[in-house]
């Protein structure tokens, strides 16, 4: 049966290796898709509506195209089509540079007849409210879902909790906006260098749309500056890169505006419950009543999960989805789960109050995970559980702190469909190649690690190529925490095939049989006589003018599906000035097989870091008085800095040594971790993300008066 | 944005000169740019011409005689965070420095950039918003959303305004050095600035054919004590929610004078008299403190969304005051 070996057997994997493009990217030299710039290439923008609803009455693209150094102008929305969203693509234009390309924009004139929009679900639920798709109305048909009795369940409960949360959209905030650079070599032959998390997926989502065999399609992702789930198709920026690369007969590169990234890259819904929920005196959860509703913009797709990781004997839940005028939700790191986490831990500590429990022993009682059960005594004993306020509330001073716990769940079983090759080469030399990408998490490293494990060398002796479909192996996009589990199976047994290989031309040399050889470090060697040696470079000098190459298979017994995760938060607030400084996180994390110490905690950090700006900071602010968003920036929509980055204690819980990806789950339980220590603190509960010191100060107040 | 020609300034004749012929916004100054560049780029402002300022090195720099020190417009914020003289005997002004936006802009913006800065306001900066401070008919705030807009002197624009280093200045008793085709005048800093119920379309009473050169502060007295407080939704960088300049004479825990100018609360750095005349006397303490800040907000009229800020700046003035006695 294949497996990972002992702990005590690795040499690398499970280490804490430095991730082999580090130095590239702190010193500029990795070449990200904003970082390619090729011979002739012309620079494009796209003209986007300012308004949130508006039939196009008429569009002129003449005095554009006028514009010297324009060198094309297309239309994307047709003239008697609507406008349903603020930034919504009217038309793009390619220029010699990019300030002609701007000034251009400003030169085509469109015709619209501003219609009735909503931008909030408040105003989309209204009575009377405009119907803002001419297909179906804003409010969708609920979806339910019933477990038990849930009225027997209330009339069991001791006490009970109602409740209303909610989270604002957030926007992903890559810090490399979306965008491509698109060269044709010839009518038939495509490259596109593409800010994306699925190489594979552009190349398809281009071959179909363009018509092309998907071999005459090459998508290249060196490096890219983040995705978080909105960056796995081509987009409309994508497909207009190349249209205009066609039109023109030249390479055009089209990089979103900081504006356009938040208006329609992509976000995560918003959520609001009306929950009621009851316990049993001895601490059970028995009894679960959510509606609720979200919006994802234009677009549906508005879930989330409720109830979350705690079971529950008897549920009765229905949920819909509310339309406005705005852009589209995109799948964000574990979609639906941070927001249905907030809810469920704030509640969760809610009904332990009113049970007059500590909040850990309750979440005990209800939670099914034996890992979890194991990190809450973990976590608890590093944030210092004890030294919490017994009374939320009843510290002393002006400044407050407060300790607090959320939980969370994920899956990162990875999935078949990727094919890689390991060559050894006869100069010693060894290239790993996959069709993967590199979202930042560090699969590079990673499979020079497994490789280097395998045959005895270090990381930096394996040559990685991945983030390019041009190899033609083919693999899936980094999403669901799946790359890594994915990946790493294939690479592995690639490189168990061809060692074999190798041991086959060594063995006789060494005059012994193959399965009686090892690698060492930077050799081979005889298990049974380990005088009989060869270095790795003469054995691979065995292969004269041939070389090794052998690909994988996804062997499911190197993976597992499902990992749990809790934190701890400990924060202090100002009562005076309402602000919420993060003291410390206490991040418990589930992974099986780390495969990289160092980028796993690393990625446990990013997660915390994204749930802290969820929790404190972020929120697409919509006007239902221009229907604009009014933070299309990054002034006034606020993303963490360096001032509210806690300590993060980042824990590698490592259950098992079988690979799970843990890309998303991390940024799941800070929410309500840091939501409940804010009320043990202060002893008022905020309801509303993020908990910003207008909502602090107010609620203090209210509960002065 | 928009073309436009680059002159770099020669002298300050030549500059009045330029800036003469034209009102607001044919012709501009620059030096950091920190602001402008943003204006520019966001088709707030059209300029046709823009005059570099940097190429006069005599409007930059710190110098002190026995009246107090002077500071050249053209000097950075991060030259003043960092100046002793300043850190040690204006150290509100040095705090507010400090509290500006990020080392980046620090480094490049300058203070008479600083004092001649535009609102931050998300209607005025949204091009396709024509709101009164742009010849339109709205304030948006007053039925939009509100959250960082004004609670005191708003009528009829509740933009606040976002320098940290005005209210510190004016906390200071500093004036202003002002070049215009008819020579010098000195101001009052205070004197300075504007409300829209005077001027709806400008913060300050600048002309179109003048330029800010220099800033003045009067020696403090050894026992003042002075500091700025900023409360923000992030560390950096951010613009003040509310801000608290105090400058204090003390003798022991007796306030023999106190000066306190509140930012982001107002279309104009707010000094506070009614907190003023709370203290000038009396022995400090919490009570004292506290009702200085219940005076200061005493005419606060808030919006849908800024409540929060007649607390935060209650608060504020009352954690200023025990600091400064503290």
């Amino acid at each position: 049966m294949a497996s990972w070996g002992e702990a005590s057997q690795s040499r690398l994997i499970g280490k804490r290796i430095t991730r082999l493009s580090g130095k590239d990217k702190v010193t500029g030299k990795a070449k990200y898709t904003y970082d390619i710039n090729r011979p002739s290439m012309l620079y494009a923008r796209i003209l986007r509506s300012d308004v949130a609803h508006a039939n196009v009455i008429d569009i002129d693209l003449s005095r554009a195209e006028e514009l010297p150094g324009v060198k094309a102008v297309l239309p994307i929305i047709e003239v008697g089509k609507k406008l349903r969203y603020q930034g919504q693509e009217i038309a793009a234009v390619a220029a010699e540079t990019d300030d002609i390309a701007k000034d251009a924009l400003r030169l085509i004139f469109v015709d619209l007849e501003e219609l009735p929009f909503v931008v909030t679900e408040e105003d989309a639920l209204a009575e009377g409210a405009p119907q803002i798709r001419d297909w179906v109305g804003n409010k969708s048909n609920p979806g339910t879902n019933e477990k038990g009795e849930v009225e027997i369940g209330f009339n069991e409960a001791a006490v009970t909790v109602e409740a209303k949360y909610h989270t604002p959209v957030q926007t992903h905030v890559c810090l490399e906006t979306h965008g491509n650079v698109a060269e044709w070599t010839d009518d038939q032959n495509l490259t596109v260098w593409a800010s994306t998390q699925a190489v594979f997926g552009v190349r398809d989502d281009l071959a179909g749309r363009f018509e092309l065999p998907a071999n005459q399609v090459r998508v290249i992702t060196e490096h890219m500056g983040g995705g978080f789930g909105s960056k796995f198709g081509a987009g409309v920026e994508g497909r207009t890169a190349v249209q205009l690369a066609k039109i023109t007969g030249q390479p055009v590169k089209l990089m979103l505006t900081r504006r356009a990234e938040h208006l329609v890259a992509g976000n995560r819904p918003s959520m609001t419950q009306h929950v009621k929920a009851g316990a049993s005196r001895d601490g059970r959860l028995i009894a679960y009543d959510m509606r609720g509703y979200g919006t994802g913009g234009i677009s549906s797709g508005a879930g989330f999960q409720a109830p979350y990781v705690y079971s529950v004997d008897n549920i009765r839940t229905e949920r819909f989805n509310v339309t406005i005028n705005a852009g589209n939700q995109r799948a964000m790191r574990a979609p639906g789960h941070p927001q249905g986490a907030f809810a469920m831990d704030s509640l969760m500590d809610e009904l332990a109050e009113k049970l007059g429990m500590n909040p850990l022993e309750f979440r005990r009682i209800n939670d099914p995970s034996e890992v979890r059960q194991a990190q809450y005594t973990l976590g608890a004993q590093e944030i210092g559980w004890h030294r919490r306020n017994t009374i939320p509330g009843s510290g002393t001073g002006v400044k407050k702190h407060g300790i607090g716990v959320g939980s969370g769940l994920w899956g990162g079983g990875g999935g078949r469909g990727t094919q890689a090759r390991v060559t050894i080469n006869a100069d010693g030399t060894v290239e790993a190649v996959t069709g993967t990408q590199d979202i930042g998490t560090g699969i590079r490293t990673a499979i020079a690690i497994i490789v280097a494990e395998e045959f005895g060398l270090t990381p930096t002796d394996i040559a990685v190529k991945v983030g390019d479909s041009g190899h033609g192996l083919r693999s899936g996009g980094s999403g669901g925490s799946q790359t890594t589990a994915s990946v790493a199976p294939v690479i592995k047994t690639a490189a168990e095939a061809a060692i074999q290989k190798l041991f086959e031309h060594v063995a006789p040399l060494l005059q012994a049989p193959v399965d009686d050889l090892r690698v060492g470090n930077g050799t081979i060697y005889v298990a049974s006589d380990r005088t009989k040696t060869v270095t790795w470079h003469q054995a691979t000098g065995l292969l004269g003018m041939e070389s090794i190459s052998e690909g994988g298979n996804w062997d499911q017994e190197l993976r597992q599906h499902g990992v749990a995760g809790t934190q701890f938060a400990e924060v202090e607030v100002d009562t005076e000035t309402g602000n919420v400084q993060v003291i410390k996180i206490v991040a418990v994390q589930d992974c099986g097989l780390a495969i990289n110490r160092l980028t796993t905690e690393s990625q446990i950090n990013g997660g915390v870091i994204m749930g802290l700006g969820q929790t404190l900071l972020e929120e697409r602010i919509m006007d239902p008085l221009t229907g604009r968003m009014l933070n299309a920036n990054l002034e006034d929509y606020k993303v963490p800095g360096t001032y509210e980055i806690p300590e993060i204690k980042s824990i590698v819980f490592d259950t098992h040594r079988k690979v799970t990806g843990v890309g998303e789950p991390p940024c799941i339980p800070t929410l309500g971790a840091i939501a409940n220590a804010v009320y043990n603190a202060i002893g008022v509960r905020i309801r509303e993300l993020p908990i910003t010191p207008d909502k602090v100060l107010t609620a203090l107040a209210q509960k002065k008066a | 944005m928009d073309k436009f020609s680059y002159v770099n300034a020669t002298s300050l004749k030549q500059v009045t000169s330029l800036l003469s012929d034209s009102g607001w916004g044919e012709v501009m100054l620059i030096a950091g740019g920190t602001d402008l560049l943003s204006e520019l780029k966001e088709y707030i402002e059209t300029p046709k011409t823009l005059i570099n300022l940097k190429t006069l090195p005599e409007m930059e720099g710190i110098s002190s005689d026995a009246a107090g020190i002077k500071i050249g417009a053209l000097t950075t914020i991060a030259d003043i965070a960092m100046h002793p003289t300043i850190q040690h005997h204006y150290t509100v002004l040095a705090q507010a420095a400090t509290s500006v936006a990020t080392p980046q802009i620090r480094n490049v913006g300058t203070i008479g950039g600083n004092l001649c800065q535009r609102p931050r306001c998300w209607y005025y900066r949204d091009e396709t918003v024509n709101c009164i401070k742009k010849g339109g008919d709205l304030c948006y705030a007053v039925d939009g959303l509100s959250k960082y807009h004004a609670i005191l002197g708003g009528d009829p624009v509740y933009i606040v305004h976002p320098s940290d280093i005005a209210p510190a200045l004016i906390a200071l008793n500093a004036s202003m050095k002002i070049t215009g085709p008819e020579g010098e005048k000195t101001m009052k800093v205070e004197e300075f600035f504007t409300l829209p119920s005077d001027n709806p379309f400008r913060e300050n009473v600048l002309q179109p054919n003048e330029i800010v050169v220099e800033i003045q502060i009067p020696n403090t007295k050894p026992n003042t004590k002075s500091l700025y407080l900023k409360a923000r939704e992030k560390g950096a960088p951010d613009f003040a929610l509310a801000s608290v300049a105090g400058v204090f004479e003390m003798a022991g825990r007796t306030c023999q004078s106190a000066n306190i100018v509140l930012g982001g609360v107002a279309p104009k750095p707010w000094r506070s008299t009614e907190a003023e005349n709370v203290l000038t006397g009396k022995m400090v303490d919490k009570a004292v403190s506290m009702k200085a800040g219940e005076e200061a907000v005493q005419k606060a009229r808030p919006l849908n969304d800024n409540e929060y800020k007649v607390t935060l700046t209650q608060n504020l003035i009352s954690r200023a005051v025990m600091m400064a006695v503290s």
